[in-house]
């Protein structure tokens, strides 16, 4: 293994409250990829999109043991859907000059899509394998257990690859005192549009770069329903709406 | 264009929800309506598609694609959805339609709304994508300006047609390209095979935080199992590490639409509502009378769910041996 990459989405989590905090799902993902370097070598490196603020995430992800964080922080990238957010993601990697293995949170707490990380294979032309709980193995190709629908699954995929991992993946360790003392020293890379010209369009980048459009914003209706209460002593109570479900036909 | 998924040669009945919905918007817009189809000796499954509303299936029927094959789906649908140009291309938002549907977004070079619960067409002939955003507090309005338009669709909101055997409709077989399969999934048999998921079940308990500790969900699985139905849980309870996510009911797990529906201890966030108020029959139990999940029950109980469950659970099960003793008495 040369090096393990790792992705937190943690700015775009945290686009109006204060400090950028690491999407929890992400720190399965970051503990995932320490796990394998501890094992095989390599280096984790955690990449993030997100605002300025978001240093405080990354620094996080080094007080638990990344070797290296980068933030990619531009105006240029500020609005972006998954599309943008997965293609700038994309371009640091290739920046960077590829990665043995990619691997992301399942999904975001905000967003809540789960595309970025599927998008973001896409566009580095590797496969990828969502839903990881639990990784089993590391050569040429990754083993690991995922879960689909309809049960458990084992995933043989050839490296380089792409996983997205789930909350039931390797409980993440903790950040150590001296980590976290040098963590919260270290001065946080930090790349912008400038940075990727040569391996990026950036009129991919950001809102401009965005297919997807907010329109509009509702607040939803509750629709109410004719709520009949049940009223009287616990009996009586479970007497009555045992009635009204057999009547219904509803068991 | 909608995309069928299978899994061990069963489409996944989320597809017929997305042709009652495509039919719907095709007729709307004046086009045809087609589906896609991978896996392996499929040709029943792809005529049931048209009975379900397809104009038009796209089958692609090889051995190597029974089970699901990210990069061999991907470039075939890749290839089809660049030939034929839909105007919009739908996905099941399940575990495979979530995996697929970005990579073909980012394909072709085209935007994907998650997670839809709601599609319309504007004046324009525009696609609206709705969903849940920020917990489901709000729903976002989201059009795109590339082509396709795509989007996936929750399993279990949208309306499938009746099956109709008259419809008429082609079954196409484009060419194929198969690649050595770079990420391959096998079923790993488990000591238990999976039971019936929340989100298919035809009777869901649903525990929330009225519940007081973890060893009372024991009381509901009993009152589950009287029913014959499955247990659900609200977000607190995954939280705590009570419950598994896979029994989650609401907007960041299961839409349910089951014959009935019993929330017990939930009061009824708008994160929650979002993932049941469409249970044909919904019961809540609660000791707070002015809980929300009141505001969409047909059937309102205020009560301490310690006094109600227990006796319930016994009700059920005494009417049910009635039922059976009758039977044995009839034949």
């Amino acid at each position: 293994m040369e090096r393990v990459k790792f992705d937190t989405v943690a700015g775009r989590v945290d686009r109006s409250s204060a400090a950028g905090v690491v999407n929890p799902v992400d720190l399965h993902a970051l503990e995932m990829a320490l796990r394998i370097r501890d094992e095989h070598g390599g280096e984790v490196i955690v990449l993030s999109m997100g605002p300025q603020q978001a240093d405080s995430a990354l620094k996080e992800c080094l007080a638990r043991g990344a070797d290296r964080v980068i933030l990619l922080a531009d105006k240029a990238f500020a609005g972006a859907d998954t599309w943008a957010t997965s293609y700038t993601l994309a371009s640091a990697v290739k920046k960077l000059g590829g990665c043995d293995l990619f691997i992301c949170g399942e999904k975001t707490v905000d967003g809540d899509t789960g595309q970025v990380g599927p998008e973001t294979a896409e566009w580095l032309g590797i496969p990828h394998v969502n839903y990881v709980r639990e990784f089993v193995s590391i050569d040429d190709q990754l083993k690991a257990l995922c879960d689909m629908s309809d049960g458990l699954y084992l995933a043989e995929v050839k490296l380089p690859a792409l996983v997205t991992v789930t909350r039931k993946a390797h409980r993440p360790r903790y950040a150590t005192p001296q980590r976290i003392f040098a963590a919260v020293e270290a001065n946080i890379e930090k790349w912008g549009a400038a940075e990727l010209a040569d391996v990026a369009n950036s009129d991919n980048f950001g809102l401009r770069g965005s297919p997807t459009r907010l329109t509009k914003v509702v607040v939803p209706p509750v629709e109410g329903r004719k709520g009949e209460k049940l009223i009287g002593s616990p009996d009586d109570v479970v007497a009555t709406l045992v009635e009204r479900l057999e009547t219904g036909g509803v068991l | 264009m909608i995309f069928a998924e299978q899994t061990g040669g069963t489409v996944h009945p989320v597809a017929n929800e997305l042709l009652g919905k495509g039919r719907e918007i095709a007729d709307a817009l004046g086009v045809e309506l087609s589906a896609v189809l991978c896996g392996s000796c499929m040709e029943q499954d792809a005529q049931e598609l048209i009975y379900r509303g397809a104009d038009k299936v796209y089958l692609f029927d090889n051995e190597a694609l029974a089970a699901f094959d990210i990069m061999n789906y991907r470039a075939n649908i890749v290839a089809l959805v660049q030939e034929v140009n839909p105007d919009i291309f739908l996905l099941g938002a399940t575990p495979i339609g979530r995996s697929l549907g970005p990579r073909l977004a980012a394909a072709l070079g085209t935007g994907l709304t998650a997670d839809c619960t709601s599609l319309e067409v504007d004046e324009q002939g525009h696609l609206v994508q709705i969903r849940p955003a920020f917990s489901g507090n709000i729903l976002a309005h989201i059009k795109t300006e590339t082509r396709p338009q795509m989007a996936t669709v929750r399993y279990k909101i949208m309306q499938g047609l009746p099956r109709n055997v008259e419809r008429q409709g082609a079954i196409v077989r484009p060419n194929l390209v198969i690649d050595e399969p770079l990420a391959k999934l096998s079923r790993v048999p488990t000591d238990i095979e999976k039971q019936l998921g929340v989100s298919e079940a035809e009777i869901v308990v649903c525990g929330g935080r009225g519940l007081k500790k973890p060893e009372d969900i024991r009381m509901l699985s009993d009152f589950a199992d009287a029913l014959g139905g499955v247990l659900g849980c609200s977000k607190p309870l995954v939280d705590l590490g009570w419950m598994d996510k896979e029994h989650l009911v609401g907007f960041s797990g299961n839409t349910v639409r089951p014959r009935v529906y019993f929330a017990v201890g939930v009061s009824g966030s708008s994160q929650h509502l979002i993932g049941m108020r469409t249970s044909e029959k919904i019961v809540a139990i609660n000791s707070d009378p002015t809980a929300d999940i009141f505001e969409v029950a047909d059937y309102c109980i205020v009560g301490d769910l310690y006094e109600i469950v227990p006796r319930l659970t016994a009700a059920i099960r005494e009417s049910r041996e009635r039922d059976e003793t009758a039977d044995f008495v009839c034949s």
